[in-house]
């Protein structure tokens, strides 16, 4: 392993803001999806259920 | 068990993919969880810093991931829509709608990550390069998609414009891969392709293909839960499944 402490680590020599914003980003639009699915499934259920 | 004698076309039924699908999308998710987990360690603790871009190039790690997995995406969203313009086959369709989300999100994904990557790297966010300006094409081409469907209220009309623009736009696919070879562009070429050994230290590789498995189990996951969402919401629609009476109809319109 290549990082001595954590501030290392989160620095990535210097490219810190321009990594994490990459993997945030990715993070967050991959859990956002997984919820907006998980919503529009229990909606659709929901008033699937309400017709019937 | 004599595969022979399995009625594999019972799972063309939506009625029957929706077990099973829900079946399938906990196994394919928690894959999906353990294979990014070890990517990412691999990709941040294991893998060395590069020569020459320094820490930026972990970058690659979801920028090569998201760009690979638009154009697989829209390849496969185009081949389910060329299926079911073929066979007349619903559930083609709604494999195609169901996939079209995932695809733009990763298409958008691979362009705010390669800016990431460009301005350090080219002091650049953004040129009008072959390939990103190929890539950006792509993305419209899936809001396209998205957007016409949505637009059409009649969901045979929908299924079948939305199928034939997914199946022109395809020829995008081919060059925004091989935009990098036949124009003279700033992106770099590939790094891992599949006629030459990898211009990257073993590591790193390992990081993306162990992320590239992780990814394909994710898009599989939410593909087939968005398919029981679009299934559910289909259901409701008078003309699918149980006759429908004229309240029905009524209450569809």
């Amino acid at each position: 392993m290549q990082w001595g402490s954590p501030t290392e680590f989160f620095a990535m020599g210097g490219y810190g803001l321009y990594v994490w914003i990459s993997f945030g980003a990715t993070a967050l639009c991959m859990v956002g999806e997984v919820l907006a699915v998980w919503r529009r499934h229990a909606s659709a259920a929901a008033e699937s259920r309400d017709l019937s | 068990m004599d595969l022979a004698h399995i009625n594999w076309f019972k799972y063309s039924s939506p009625q029957a993919f929706h077990p099973l699908a829900g079946r399938m999308i906990p196994w394919c998710a928690a894959a999906a969880l353990g294979l990014i987990g070890v990517g990412l360690y691999i990709g941040f603790f294991v893998a060395p810093t590069d020569f020459q871009q320094g820490d930026a190039y972990r970058i690659i790690f979801v920028h090569v991931l998201a760009a690979w997995m638009s154009m697989f995406l829209y390849v496969i969203m185009a081949a389910w829509a060329g299926l079911g313009l073929g066979l007349q086959a619903r559930p083609s369709f709604m494999m195609t709608q169901a996939i079209a989300p995932t695809g733009a999100m990763f298409t958008f994904l691979a362009l705010l990550t390669g800016a990431m990557w460009g301005k350090p790297t080219w002091g650049a966010w953004w040129v009008w390069d072959a390939r990103l300006t190929s890539e950006l094409i792509l993305l419209f081409q899936y809001l396209g998609i998205i957007l016409l469907r949505a637009s059409i209220e009649d969901l045979r009309r929908a299924d079948r414009a939305s199928a034939v623009l997914a199946l022109v736009g395809v020829v995008n696919v081919p060059i925004i891969y091989f935009s990098v070879r036949w124009w003279n562009t700033l992106h770099q070429g590939a790094s891992v392709s599949m006629t030459a050994s990898p211009k990257m230290a073993a590591t790193m590789v390992t990081a993306m293909l162990v992320m590239t498995l992780g990814f394909w189990m994710y898009s599989i996951a939410v593909t087939l839960a968005r398919m029981r969402c679009v299934i559910v919401e289909r259901e409701r629609q008078p003309s699918w499944g149980k006759q429908a009476s004229i309240q029905d109809v009524a209450e569809a319109r």
